[in-house]
């Protein structure tokens, strides 16, 4: 019988396993022309992983990314505070934000662009437009849904206000601002990646373009292979911080 | 109209007001940004003249084989998975990263396995929509209270009699959460597709407009996906709301 907590490593080591077992069957499926096999993939990342060229490349999309990602988390948390203070006002502009996350923004990035100009502000601001608003939405709804109780324990108590916002407010709010930096980090990723795919000179999202145009296959599956790690090992991990404190409060 | 909905109101005719003005008056340039009236006018004249009627059908259609494929897929796999505990509980590690993963990444691998036709973009919409449709399913089912299975037990009900008077009443927000969020999804999916790279579609004619600074086609054509995709939004989060007031009166 296994231990319970060893359960979810277990189930995703088993996910794991799924895919890449569907992605060896469709690699003999789609054959070698269409892309490379699990084993190759890894090696070609492997061996992309020792020269400079790429690292550059890949130096380029992480300062956009962190960047981006620092500015949508500040500037949602403000957001976020700000609106979820005031009752009314989050019932005002709740719906506007909910209508922002499902445009596609992708047609907003020639506006983007003409305003930004080529180059790393760009990608930066790109990134931000698309991870801000979750973290927005998830502040929002965690410091207007704080239980009344919080705030007068806190009156009786005369907490001084950084008293107030450290000791009470952050921690009783935190699961679910963190649940919305979750998404949040998602979603800027995607959203400097997509920044890089045009009007770009460097960065990952510039590589995955100029290998579609020279019908690069192996370059493209180890790219995707790199991202698609990252993405899922930084992810799993805010999943667990996540549970973590979500189970703390209750 | 709520207070609410009117403050909102009034914040988006100011916004656009606002906008307006600055172009007017020269802080926005006319290359950057051409003021709101110019692009209705815009729009207006280029619906009317008919050259964007295949791009458009071609988006559309694209945008609901996609949410279609979707829904149906989603729908029966939450169903299929509904009740069984142990695949679900392997899967969740895969639902729980799913959307951390940039599903445009995987575009450049479609077009080499499909070709630059519209599958690889139906395809990329679909994926992006499906799992949102299985996660919302499966909130939707886990939600039916157990009173109101039993009752229906109590009174001896058939499987189909079950289902359209217990499970579906029950479950219908949740289901059409998941609708909502795979009609958004997909349009971003479809139209960040033909943007990266296509032949045809509301996409592809942004970009090509912007490559050619052709600034009285490429805004008009993003405020009309911005008006389609936020009002699609709206309806349906209109309808999801009408039939939560109706779950919670049963």
């Amino acid at each position: 019988m296994i231990a319970k907590s060893w359960q979810p490593a277990v189930n995703g080591l088993i996910v794991i396993a799924m895919l890449l077992a569907a992605w060896q069957l469709l690699f003999e499926f789609a054959g070698r022309q269409a892309m490379t096999a699990p084993v190759e993939t890894f090696r070609y990342l492997a061996q992309l992983l020792t020269t400079d060229a790429f690292w550059g490349h890949l130096a380029e999309t992480s300062r956009a990314f962190l960047f981006a990602l620092l500015l949508a988390v500040v500037l949602g948390l403000v957001i976020g505070f700000l609106l979820g203070a005031h009752r009314f006002s989050s019932e005002v502009f709740e719906p506007v934000l909910v209508a922002f996350y499902s445009v596609p923004k992708i047609t907003l990035y020639p506006i983007i662009l003409l305003a930004f100009g080529l180059g790393l502000p760009a990608k930066i601001a790109f990134g931000t437009i698309h991870g801000i608003v979750p973290v927005a939405i998830f502040t929002m709804a965690a410091v207007r849904n704080l239980s009344p109780i919080l705030l007068k324990t806190a009156r009786v108590l005369r907490l001084p206000p950084k008293d107030l916002v450290v000791a009470v407010l952050l921690p009783a709010a935190l699961p679910e601002i963190f649940t919305g930096i979750r998404i949040g980090f998602a979603l800027t990723l995607i959203g400097t990646l997509l920044g890089e795919m045009f009007g770009a000179q460097r960065g990952l999202g510039y590589l995955l373009m100029t290998a579609i145009g020279l019908q690069n296959v192996p370059l493209i599956m180890a790219v995707t292979l790199l991202i698609v790690l990252f993405a899922a090992s930084v992810s799993t991990f805010l999943t667990i911080i996540d549970h973590r404190l979500h189970r703390r409060v209750s | 109209m709520s207070r609410a909905a009117r403050y909102r109101l009034a914040f988006v005719v100011g916004a656009i007001v606002l906008v307006e003005l600055l172009c007017r008056i020269g802080v926005i340039d006319r290359l950057t940004m051409q003021p709101p009236s110019a692009m209705a006018r815009d729009l207006f004249v280029l619906l009317a003249s008919g050259t964007m009627n295949h791009a458009m059908l071609k988006t559309f259609a694209n945008v609901a084989i996609a949410c279609a494929a979707a829904v149906i897929a989603g729908v029966m796999l939450g169903v299929a998975l509904h009740g069984r505990h142990a695949i679900r509980q392997v899967l969740e590690p895969l639902f729980a990263t799913y959307y951390a993963i940039p599903i445009y990444a995987f575009y450049p691998l479609l077009i080499v396995l499909f070709g630059l036709g519209d599958m690889p973009q139906v395809l990329i919409g679909f994926m992006l929509a499906v799992v949102v449709v299985i996660v919302n399913t499966l909130n939707g089912l886990d939600r039916v209270a157990r009173v109101h299975r039993k009752t229906a037990q109590v009174y001896r009900l058939g499987p189909a009699a079950t289902t359209f008077k217990i499970t579906l009443p029950s479950a219908a927000p949740y289901l059409l959460t998941g609708v909502k969020l795979a009609l958004a999804y997909a349009f971003i999916g479809v139209i960040g597709a033909e943007f990266i790279m296509s032949r045809t579609g509301i996409g592809y004619e942004i970009s090509f407009a912007y490559n050619n600074f052709d600034n009285k086609i490429m805004y008009p054509l993003i405020l009309l996906i911005l008006i389609v995709s936020i009002l699609l939004n709206a309806i349906l989060s209109h309808w999801e709301q009408i039939l939560m007031r109706r779950r919670n009166r049963l």
